[in-house]
């Protein structure tokens, strides 16, 4: 295909505000699928090719449109995947910007937006859900506008749902997004912008061809990698596996390598002919590293295996995911595993729940920390408890928060980024009712329970979003927790030196709540370093036996003890003190709610 | 071992009314059946006689409350049962005329057991009995005036409303009776009794203050002269009574591990390493007895180690050290050193290697230290 006849274009929106129904909408009209497979399959999470054994997610699917290929490339949602959204985005010339009419813009809308206008991209604004009863589409249409620049008038109005307006935003994509640029006759490049993993094929690739062209069968590498690998089957999804001879620049598809492991392919790298390799590499490649990081735990130690097993499974398709094995003195054998954010955390815990059926203790999170240490030695540190003792400096991530709120609730969340250690950035109006506060905040303080109280505090109709802007220096402790005399490694945390009074009178408190009464007194403190700042015992149990104890009573009484003994197998030994698991729950709890 | 069992015990289950907190088997009323029942008794006992050895240590009546069954079928069976060095029944004090108590010695019971539980008129209607504080002195009183010089109170402490002056009124009244033995029990609200349906959430509120009240009875009987010489029991000691030893022989027998033999409607056996438990329905009792057949039971063996683990588990339960010797496959050694560590246990030399004793402390939290001693 003609240069001047291919776009590369994705969706972007706030989730729920249409971007999936408006892809599936796209497929129909475009007669890429009829509205009997649109049910039977795209519905179904795209899982194709089933019968071919494949269940690769078609990260980008061709369409023909008067003549033009459209290549609509998905991007993930949220913006723990910033980076891969970013490599999405870099893929594409333009966006089409989905706002719910009922809604108008969120947080996520803005931070998409501002994304997507870093890469270059032509934006094509489309207030959607015109056909709802509360749709305000010129509210939404003004708010928009406020916000990427341009005449709410351009903006087009449509409905996803019963088909209004799709060819309109077909017809833009044609005429308001730029094609691609890109010397065909140059050294083959291509931008890994999203890559998958099937346990048939291995590793698959989805790519955008910027210089040059590819062919099947041939020698290719990844060039900030040096990973190298033959090209199975070049192809694209319309919307099933097409597989073509040859992709050539501004295309955009996949390519299927046989590496068995995905970490050996990341997003953003580049992609040339090993015979005639590019100069260089494409800009913008970084390896993504995690902020947020926790110590996943079996319930039942005996799962162990089963974790390690599972976790093995989830990294090969989720490159970002890392993990170590950790051992606690309180929890016993689990990982420490990083993650890109609160959301990737929630998935890989949510996906090991359900789909390996583990039941898990997680720690609570924390962020990673850059310690200087007295001896000038510079170290990342993952886990609170591998806080080393003698610190120079302390440096923690950083993140710019958009957070979109109705103008009455601005005061609650300045509250709120307040407490949270956040500096005021600005605040712009998108529209009268409706302001966007820009903090910037210490990303541990967004980890543990922001979003929750956000809500709470607005009613749930604040809109959040953040990306990471970098560390800095922060006046942080690590707070330990005894229990008589014995740190308790999975409760240690890293706060500020300011509300590590409270958060130890908090924990202190729980715990004496929580860890049944022993047959000596229990002290249990909340420490930092030597310096005890919280403080409560647990009194001992001043009785503990049965007062009768005659023939008839034997065998009950036995068995009462079988009991007993069988219940304390089930605690965790904390020097000599058995504390049950429900106590780190509760703690662990605890720490999520940030009380 | 094989000279068979030198305990019988045998259960009277018939009561006037059936506390509120009481799970033993009992039968309320039912006058009229008393007869057939003691034949079933003496019949269980004949089809059982095998398993006891020639000469008996020990006898016990418990129930229900023996003294209600009828007097000429309560004389009849303490005639046909087997002649003991110690033969106690369970009292209750309504029930003690001058008559009964008469009837008791010339029985051959050598031992009384009252049911006081305490004096205060106000939880003794928590507690549902039919007795005031003035039927326990004068069935005291009954008892000595017939000659006996082996009488036990029981005591009941914790009861919903009862303070820790209430408490102490209590025992300086049955002190001031002079008792040989007195069993004391905190009341357990066992769940499914009526008790713990009337009174369960009071006795949860009250949890804290009653922990203390099983120190308070021990501190106060100890320094009354009387020997703790097990959980929930005391006695004069020998020194003050011309070197008898008043502790219960019956009941010794089950905390140091003896064989018994239980006849009854829900009656316990432990014979050789198995254990049976009687039906507990009585006419199901009655009638298989009739017939000549042993009653329906529950059996349970009991593995070589069970009776280990028991042994320690009674044993610990006694002021006696418990030796050592032959325990070490059910103990754990390291909770061993770690509770000598906390001064719960303590061990020393006995006649063939060591034994082991709780310090007072550990008699207290009994059921903790045993758990952690036991694998």
């Amino acid at each position: 295909m003609q240069l001047d006849r291919i776009r590369n274009f994705s969706i972007i929106a706030h989730i729920d505000h249409g971007k999936s129904t408006l892809a599936d909408r796209i497929l129909e009209v475009t007669d890429t699928v009829s509205g009997r497979e649109m049910r039977e399959q795209l519905l179904d999470s795209m899982d194709l090719e089933r019968e071919r054994g494949i269940t690769i997610k078609a990260q980008a699917v061709r369409v023909l449109w008067k003549g033009h290929q459209l290549n609509l490339i998905d991007t993930p949602g949220h913006v723990d995947f910033t980076y891969e959204v970013s490599r999405s985005l870099q893929a594409c010339e333009g966006a089409v910007l989905v706002v719910d009419a009922a809604q108008g813009v969120e947080a996520q809308t803005v931070a998409n937006a501002y994304l997507a206008i870093e890469n270059d991209l032509e934006l094509l604004p489309v207030v959607n859900k015109i056909d709802l009863p509360q749709a305000d589409p010129d509210a939404a249409a003004t708010e928009i506008a406020e916000l990427i620049g341009g005449e709410p008038d351009d903006v087009l109005r449509i409905s996803a749902k019963t088909g209004q307006g799709i060819e309109d935003v077909l017809d833009a994509v044609v005429e308001r997004i730029p094609a691609p640029s890109g010397d065909r006759a140059a050294s083959a490049r291509a931008l890994i912008f999203d890559s998958s993993y099937d346990q048939y094929r291995g590793v698959v690739a989805f790519v955008r061809v910027v210089d040059g062209s590819f062919g099947t069968g041939e020698e290719l590498l990844a060039m900030a990698q040096g990973t190298r690998f033959e090209a199975e089957e070049l192809g694209f999804f319309s919307p099933t596996m097409r597989a073509v001879e040859t992709l050539e620049a501004g295309e955009v598809g996949y390519v299927i390598t046989g590496l068995k492991d995905v970490s050996r392919l990341r997003v953003g790298d580049t992609l040339t002919s090993r015979a005639n390799p590019a100069a260089g590499p494409l800009p913008g490649y970084k390896d993504v590293k995690p902020m947020v990081f926790a110590g996943l735990f079996p319930t039942d130690s005996d799962e162990y295996p089963e974790l390690r097993d599972a976790l093995e499974k989830l990294k090969l398709n989720d490159a970002a995911l890392v993990y170590e094995p950790e051992t606690s003195n309180a929890l016993g054998f689990g990982f420490r595993c990083g993650f890109l954010g609160l959301l990737h955390m929630e998935i890989v815990r949510e996906r090991l729940e359900r789909e390996f059926d583990l039941d898990l203790l997680v720690t609570a999170p924390n962020v990673a920390y850059r310690v200087l240490t007295l001896a000038g030695e510079e170290v990342e540190v993952h886990n609170p408890a591998e806080m080393p003792p003698d610190i120079e400096r302390v440096e923690e991530p950083y993140i710019r928060a958009s957070i979109i709120v109705p103008k009455e609730y601005v005061g609650p969340v300045m509250e709120l980024c307040t407490e949270r250690r956040g500096r005021f950035d600005h605040m712009e109006y998108l529209s009268e009712e409706r302001p966007l506060l820009i903090y910037e905040l210490p990303l541990a303080e967004v980890v543990v329970d922001f979003y929750d109280q956000l809500k709470s505090r607005t009613r749930g109709y604040a809109s959040f979003d953040y990306d990471v802007i970098g560390f800095r220096e922060g006046s942080l402790v690590k707070l330990d927790v005894l229990i008589a005399g014995e740190s308790v490694d999975a409760l240690s945390l890293i706060v500020h030196r300011d509300s590590a009074y409270g958060r130890g009178r908090a924990l202190v408190d729980r715990l004496r709540e929580e860890i049944p009464r022993q047959m000596f007194d229990v002290p249990v403190q909340a420490a930092i370093g030597s310096r005890i700042i919280a403080r409560e015992t647990i009194k001992a149990k001043r009785k503990d036996v049965l007062a009768k104890c005659y023939g008839g009573d034997i065998t009950r009484k036995r068995k009462l003890l079988e009991r007993q003994k069988k219940g304390k197998k089930r605690m965790k030994q904390v020097g000599a003190v058995e504390v049950p698991q429900e106590a780190f729950l509760a703690v662990l709890n605890l720490n999520e709610n940030g009380k | 071992m094989t000279a068979g069992a030198r305990h019988l015990y045998v259960h009277l289950p018939f009561c006037a009314h059936r506390c509120g907190y009481c799970d033993f088997v009992t039968v309320v009323g039912r006058r009229a059946e008393h007869g057939s029942y003691v034949d079933a008794l003496l019949s269980e006992l004949e089809l059982e006689r095998a398993l006891l050895a020639p000469e008996l240590e020990t006898v016990f009546l418990g129930g229900g409350t023996p003294t209600f069954t009828e007097p000429r079928e309560l004389r009849r069976l303490l005639e046909a049962l087997p002649a003991a060095v110690e033969v106690t029944v369970e009292a209750n004090p309504e029930t003690v005329t001058p008559e009964l108590a008469a009837l008791l010695r010339a029985g051959g019971v050598t031992r009384v057991s009252l049911g006081a539980q305490t004096f205060d008129p106000a939880l003794l209607h928590v507690l549902e009995r039919v007795a005031g504080p003035d039927d326990v002195r004068h069935a005291f009183y009954h008892l000595r005036d017939a000659g006996f010089d082996n009488i036990s109170l029981d005591l009941i402490y914790g009861i919903p409303g009862q303070s820790a002056s209430g408490l102490d009124a209590d025992i300086d009244e049955a002190l001031a009776l002079g008792p040989e033995h007195l069993s004391c029990y905190e009341l357990e609200a066992k769940p499914g009794t009526r008790f713990t349906h009337r009174h369960g959430e009071e006795l949860a509120r009250q949890a804290v203050a009653l922990e203390g009240y099983f120190e308070r009875v021990v501190t106060r009987l100890t320094a009354a002269g009387y020997r703790w010489y097990e959980t929930a029991n005391f006695c004069l000691p020998p020194e003050a009574q011309g070197g008898r030893d008043l502790r219960s022989q019956h009941n010794l027998g089950y905390w140091l591990g003896h064989d018994y033999l239980g006849v009854g409607v829900g009656a316990v056996s432990t014979v050789r390493g198995r254990r049976w438990r009687n039906t507990p329905r009585l006419p199901t009792y009655t009638a298989a007895l009739a017939r000549g057949d042993t009653p329906p039971r529950e059996i349970e063996e009991l593995s070589a180690g069970v009776l280990l683990q028991e042994r320690v588990m009674l044993g610990l339960r006694l002021d006696e050290p418990l030796p050592l010797d032959g325990l070490a496959p059910v103990l754990d050694g390291a909770a061993l050193t770690r509770l000598e560590r906390l001064e719960l246990v303590a061990r020393g030399p006995a006649d063939r290697g060591e034994a082991l004793t709780l310090t007072p402390r550990g008699r207290l939290l009994g059921d903790g230290v045993t758990a952690e001693l036991l694998v």
